[in-house]
């Protein structure tokens, strides 16, 4: 049955915190010998041997990078998203002047310098003030088991302890350190990811960029998309309605100029062009349900998806939980979207049951179409639900797939939608 | 037979006075839009009302729920729905006001005018007029439910006749065969079904389709 599928950051456990502080200082460090190597590799482009050394370096501080952003992600709950520009074209010499360009470069030299430094520095002390509490804590049992001198300056020389019961004296220290710990270990660790985030995540300017990109690509899918529509309509208009009508006046014309001299004949041709002009009404029904089922206009994606169901040929289950009608142009995203997961479930899962859920969260309209068949559905090229994902992505929707084989199949959809538009309720007159 | 229409184009409508004038119906009112339609059945109270599924003002499906309303002012009142297009959720809402005295059409059975009039005489006299489309989309529907599946092609045929609304005479005559020939393919099927069997015709639809529509 549904369930939701949000992702969530794991919550780390508290005491898990320190270790990863620690590793995340460490690997900071570690960060200073991808600095160098660029570093030395970027002048010796002049003497060329620096091009293959950039072209390892660079894609090397990436990965260094990568395996940060990604780290930072899980571990600490700040998703940073990767900034680099794609070179539109293969080839060693376009990335390297491709990455030269891209801010982003030049944004990752500086994090591993400031990671190595205040980056370190924030990721240590949040470690260093745990590890000091337990350092204090067992400091009572360190004074008993060490020879003196070894353990018996607790503060760096400020005073000395010549007895191991004196080593109780420092579980004030302990409890100190672990209020700090406790009260400043978390937000320097999130304060370490919002500084990684400022020079790792892209700029602005990049994050527009990317915006721009992927709107150009689906407004040109959009337009595609509405074209080869068009082109279909005008030849279902043509090769079907339009040739039965012109058949159909012929036909009457013909009956007309029969009736004096051969009624019977007339009456004949009078029943055909009844016929005639059945099948045209048929066609010209089947392409209006293509292009906007009147049930949609009428009732709305509540509606409209019912009758879906009603139409299909195995049980479904229906949830629907809307606050009111979206805009017409989501209501008909939406719904020939569950019209084609529907019939590609019917075409291939061979299941029982099945169910759609349809519910409004956080600015967007969440479509779930699950079965309980035999799975291993695959989103191809030219295939059912390719298209109903480029269909989506027109409105900046995006359509997941869970299908392992054996099953079952969970076909997820989301449309943002804004909920002002969704809340009122218009009875759209433009029917 | 006094006769309400409710249709807002006006070449239909014209086309559907002159059908049924001719056809000896004395036509008492046509209306063009979904407010007026309450307001005319009521007071009217015709033995039939033609009513388009959409009309103005909300160009949506205003004649159904105008259709509705009035069926639940006036019980019983015998309606004839015409639709450019059949919805089966229509015609669930349509039959569970009860009492039968309904019917659902496409606009395109109206051409064959001998089968439109026999429809509207039908649900005047308290009967039921389903489109074969709604019929066939419920039969299709089904055809993993098992109960259905043990009728033999014949009687599926039968009932599909059944569910339209038709009475054992006029299924006789439609499939070419005795009238004692379809009354032993109904008992049958009602068997299979799990059905009393009845004598009542509009009974007879509501049981098929909620039959059908339950599973």
């Amino acid at each position: 049955m549904p369930t939701s599928l949000n992702t969530r950051v794991a919550v780390m456990p508290l005491l898990a915190r320190p270790f990863v502080a620690l590793g995340l200082a460490v690997l900071a460090e570690i960060g200073i010998a991808f600095f160098v190597l660029q570093v030395v590799a970027t002048p010796l482009v002049i003497v060329t041997v620096g091009i293959p050394l950039l072209l390892v370096a660079i894609p090397a501080t990436r990965w260094y990078a990568n395996v940060h952003r990604s780290l930072i992600g899980t571990l600490l709950g700040v998703r940073i998203p990767r900034p680099y520009r794609q070179a539109n074209k293969p080839g060693p010499l376009r990335f390297l002047r491709t990455a030269a360009s891209d801010p982003a470069t030049w944004r990752d030299l500086a994090w591993l310098i400031v990671n190595a430094t205040l980056g370190f520095v924030m990721t240590l002390l949040s470690a260093v003030l745990f590890l000091s509490m337990i350092f204090y804590l067992i400091y009572p049992f360190l004074l008993a088991v060490t020879p003196d001198g070894v353990f018996d300056r607790p503060m760096g020389g400020l005073f000395h302890l010549d007895h191991a019961i004196k080593g109780f004296y420092m579980w004030p220290v302990a409890g100190i350190a672990f209020l700090l710990w406790y009260n400043f270990g978390r937000p320097l660790l999130t304060g370490y990811a919002k500084l990684s985030k400022s020079l790792l995540g892209p700029t602005k300017a990049a994050e527009l960029n990317l915006r721009v990109q992927q709107l150009a690509t689906s407004r040109a899918e959009t337009v595609d998309t509405q074209a080869a529509e068009l082109r279909r309509i005008e030849r279902d208009l043509h090769d079907g309605a339009q040739a039965r009508l012109a058949a159909l006046s012929m036909t009457l014309g013909l009956a007309e100029s029969m009736v004096g001299r051969d009624p019977d004949q007339a009456q004949q041709l009078l029943t055909e062009a009844r016929e005639s002009a059945g099948h045209a009404l048929s066609e010209l029904r089947d392409l209006v349900r293509g292009i906007h089922p009147p049930v949609l206009a009428d009732r709305g994606l509540d509606g409209a998806v019912r009758a879906l169901a009603l139409a299909c040929p195995i049980n479904i289950d229906i949830t629907i939980d809307l606050p009111g009608r979206a805009p017409a142009p989501v209501e008909s995203a939406a719904y020939f979207a569950i019209a084609e997961a529907l019939a590609n479930l019917v075409k291939y899962s061979a299941a029982s049951t099945a169910w759609v859920q349809l519910t409004y969260e956080n600015e967007k309209l969440h479509i779930m179409v699950g079965d309980d068949g035999v799975g291993g559905a695959e989103i191809r090229p030219g295939g059912g639900l390719y298209g109903i994902q480029r269909r989506l992505a027109a409105f900046d929707g995006t359509l997941t797939l869970v299908s392992p084989t054996g099953g079952p199949t969970t076909v997820i959809m989301e449309l943002p939608c804004e909920s002002s538009s969704l809340k009122i309720t218009p009875s759209s007159g433009t029917a | 037979m006094r006769v309400v229409i409710a249709e807002d184009h006006a070449l239909l409508r014209d086309g559907l006075i002159r059908l049924l004038k001719a056809h000896d119906f004395d036509v008492v009112e046509a209306v063009d839009n979904g407010p007026r339609l309450v307001p005319a059945l009521v007071e009217h109270r015709p033995d039939v009302a033609v009513v388009d599924v959409r009309l103005p003002p909300t160009f949506t499906d205003e004649g159904l729920k105008a259709a509705i309303e009035a069926r639940r002012q006036v019980p019983g009142l015998p309606v004839l729905v015409l639709s450019q297009y059949v919805e089966q959720l229509y015609a669930r809402e349509l039959l569970t006001g009860g009492g039968g005295a309904v019917g659902y059409l496409l606009k395109d059975r109206v051409s064959n005018v001998a089968e439109f009039v026999d429809s509207v005489r039908r649900v005047a006299a308290g009967g039921t007029a389903m489109d074969p489309d709604v019929i066939g989309q419920l039969l299709a529907r089904n055809t993993r439910d098992e109960p259905i599946q043990r009728l033999t092609p014949r009687e599926a045929e039968v009932l599909g006749l059944m569910a339209e609304g038709r009475s054992n005479a006029a299924i006789a005559s439609a499939l070419f065969v005795t009238e004692k020939a379809v009354s032993k393919h109904t008992n049958s099927i009602f068997a299979k079904l799990d059905l009393p069997p009845s004598e009542d015709d509009n009974r007879r639809v509501m049981a098929v389709l909620t039959y059908l529509s339950s599973h």
